[in-house]
């Protein structure tokens, strides 16, 4: 694997200045976090920009995981700086945590409480007072087309529902970033496809999303894509440029190269 | 070169085997009108396949279409309501002591003991029945290999894509003439798959048949022949290349630079029937297959599309899938 620019921290500024392009909301320099004498992530270099669909992939154990943990606040890198939403994630990881939303198919809504009680709990969390929540709640229905559904156990609901449901609860306080850790495994082709327009929406309203997938079709999806392998982030652009610079016909092509050649 | 290999061959289905094509003997694994529920759940209706001696057949479907049921009603961990179900022969009910013996299960979650070591778990499932993992070590040695080097770690200190060589080494271990593996590749990275893929074949080619599921379309092709399931039902049964050829709908690829504004406009056009994201294009129906590429091109002219590109193109297993879901 030949030197990637992305590891090379001379072209980034610091990270305080706000260079040109959007606004950064995500600014990562020099992230380390060993295990041990095990580096899961090594000296990662990023920015994420508001309003971006940024594709966070890697192989099983790539350090994906592990670096979603720090910027959500969940975990303290061993060195390096982050700063997310503008927030230190050494410092601030309450902050960071009040302004970000988090949604993976594996957690989402507790399935046997019903619509209303979920976002009610999630309103707690999250320090929404009780009459902005109800405003915000009618809006949320009105939106989905799901008012009927106000009283009805998350359980009991097609996938579909659940997923906008689920989404929607996770950007309900407002988030500058929501990350998304594999949103559409195991999800039907027509309502994975379904859950990307809900992506699209979120990012034109200036919401930031991070987002995992083993899906390569929805790599092409996000506006910049990030690869990892082994710690490090091997590759970073947009899927056009990436696909250019690895000769490749589509981002499984790319994924493929940067995985296994590495290896 | 791996890479290349991997690349320009997507493990083609063995569809030359002459066991496949000479139309077969009777059914190895038989499955006729199944149907299970849980409470007021219907997980599986009137589920009827038949799977070949030697063939590698899929299970296609999303969460919910009822996989899992039917294959632990095939492993004798579960009763159906109704119909019945034999492997080798053998009834899921009557003969369960002798189904269990004969056949390799690989469950969806990770069933392994955590807190054994890799060796001990293998240790472990080879004495369940009864043999030892050196009098089988050659059916497992090419999977194994890969993770023997880490023999001395806990199962649940190993990476997914390791977790998943020991399952499958320990699902192999008393030599079972059928597999079953329940989306053995599911939250499984795209290079992991592909090796997942591979060992499957070479798997088939030791005489193994194998039962395997998996919400991935694309996974389909890797297959001899596959059920399309959704909501418990099966939508339909073939070989992945009749699936396609069967899908008889005029479909378009089509780009361009704003490929957000691209699927909006695209809705809102009266000749569109369905327009759905599929990687760098959309992949787009006309309503009543009537419409031509001219006519795409137009419309989207008109809405200041740059770069746009229209053309037709051969369906994959999820646009058969999707349009399927949609009937």
């Amino acid at each position: 694997m030949s030197k990637n620019k992305s590891q090379d921290t001379g072209f980034l500024p610091p990270l305080s200045e706000g260079a040109g392009g959007g606004l950064k909301v995500i600014t990562v320099r020099n992230l380390v976090k060993k295990f041990g004498s095990f580096v899961a992530n090594d000296h990662l270099n990023f920015d994420v920009y508001q309003g971006e669909i940024f594709g966070f992939l890697g192989a099983n154990g790539a350090g994906k995981t592990t670096a979603m943990k720090i910027l959500c606040g969940l975990s303290s890198p061993t060195s390096g700086e982050a700063k997310v939403a503008g927030f230190d994630i050494y410092k601030e990881t309450e902050k960071v945590k009040r302004n970000i939303g988090y949604m993976s198919q594996k957690f989402s809504l507790y399935e046997d409480l019903t619509v209303a009680e979920n976002i009610r709990f999630f309103s707690g969390v999250y320090g929404i007072s009780p009459a902005d929540r109800k405003e915000k709640q009618d809006k949320l229905l009105k939106d989905l087309g799901l008012e009927s559904a106000k009283d009805s156990l998350i359980g009991s609901l097609p996938l579909g529902w659940k997923q906008k449901l689920a989404f929607s609860v996770a950007i309900f306080h407002d988030p500058k970033i929501v990350f998304l850790d594999e949103p559409t495994g195991g999800v039907d082709p027509i309502t994975r496809r379904k859950f990307w327009d809900l992506i699209y929406e979120a990012a034109d309203r200036g919401i930031t999303v991070f987002v995992t997938t083993h899906y390569m079709d929805e790599a092409e999806y996000c506006n910049r894509v990030s690869i990892m392998n082994a710690g490090r982030i091997e590759a970073l652009d947009t899927p056009e440029n990436l696909k250019k610079q690895y000769s490749a016909k589509n981002m499984d092509e790319v994924f493929l190269k940067i995985a296994r050649n590495v290896e | 070169m791996n890479t290349l290999k991997l690349i320009n061959n997507p493990l083609q289905p063995s569809s030359e085997s002459p066991l496949l094509r000479r139309g077969l003997g009777e059914a190895f694994i038989s499955i006729q009108h199944i149907s299970k529920s849980y409470k007021d759940v219907q997980a599986i209706t009137n589920i009827s396949l038949e799977v070949q001696k030697g063939e590698l057949f899929g299970l296609i479907g999303p969460d919910g279409a009822g996989k899992t049921t039917l294959m632990r009603i095939l492993m004798t961990l579960l009763i159906q309501d109704e119909g019945t179900a034999t492997m080798n022969g053998f009834d899921v009910i009557k003969d369960y002591k002798k189904i269990r013996n004969m056949v390799g299960y690989m469950p969806g979650r990770f069933s392994l003991y955590q807190d054994l070591t890799v060796e001990e778990n293998l240790n472990f499932f080879a004495t369940v029945f009864k043999t030892t993992v050196a009098e089988n070590y050659e059916l497992i040695r090419d999977i194994y290999i890969q993770i023997e080097p880490f023999k001395n770690r806990l199962a649940g200190k190993l990476s997914g894509g390791m977790k998943q060589k020991l399952a499958l080494s320990c699902a192999l271990i008393h030599k079972p003439e059928i597999l079953i593996l329940d989306e053995p590749t599911t939250g499984v990275d795209a290079v992991s798959r592909k090796e997942f893929w591979e060992m499957l074949k070479n798997l088939q080619q030791k005489g193994i048949t194998i039962l395997v599921s998996t919400p991935y379309m694309d996974e389909a092709t890797l297959c001899n022949r596959v059920a399309l399931m959704q909501k418990g039902k099966v939508l339909d049964i073939d070989t992945p290349a009749k699936l396609v050829e069967n899908y008889t709908r005029k479909l378009y690829a089509i780009r361009s630079n704003d490929m957000h504004r691209l699927i909006m406009d695209l809705r809102l056009y009266e000749k569109t029937d369905s327009a759905y994201a599929f990687g760098q294009y959309l992949h787009v129906t006309g309503k009543d297959d009537e419409v031509e590429a001219t006519e795409f091109e137009n419309f989207l002219m008109k809405k200041d599309h740059e770069n746009l590109e229209v053309f037709d193109i051969q369906p994959t297993i999820e646009d058969v899938f999707m349009n399927m879901m949609n009937e």
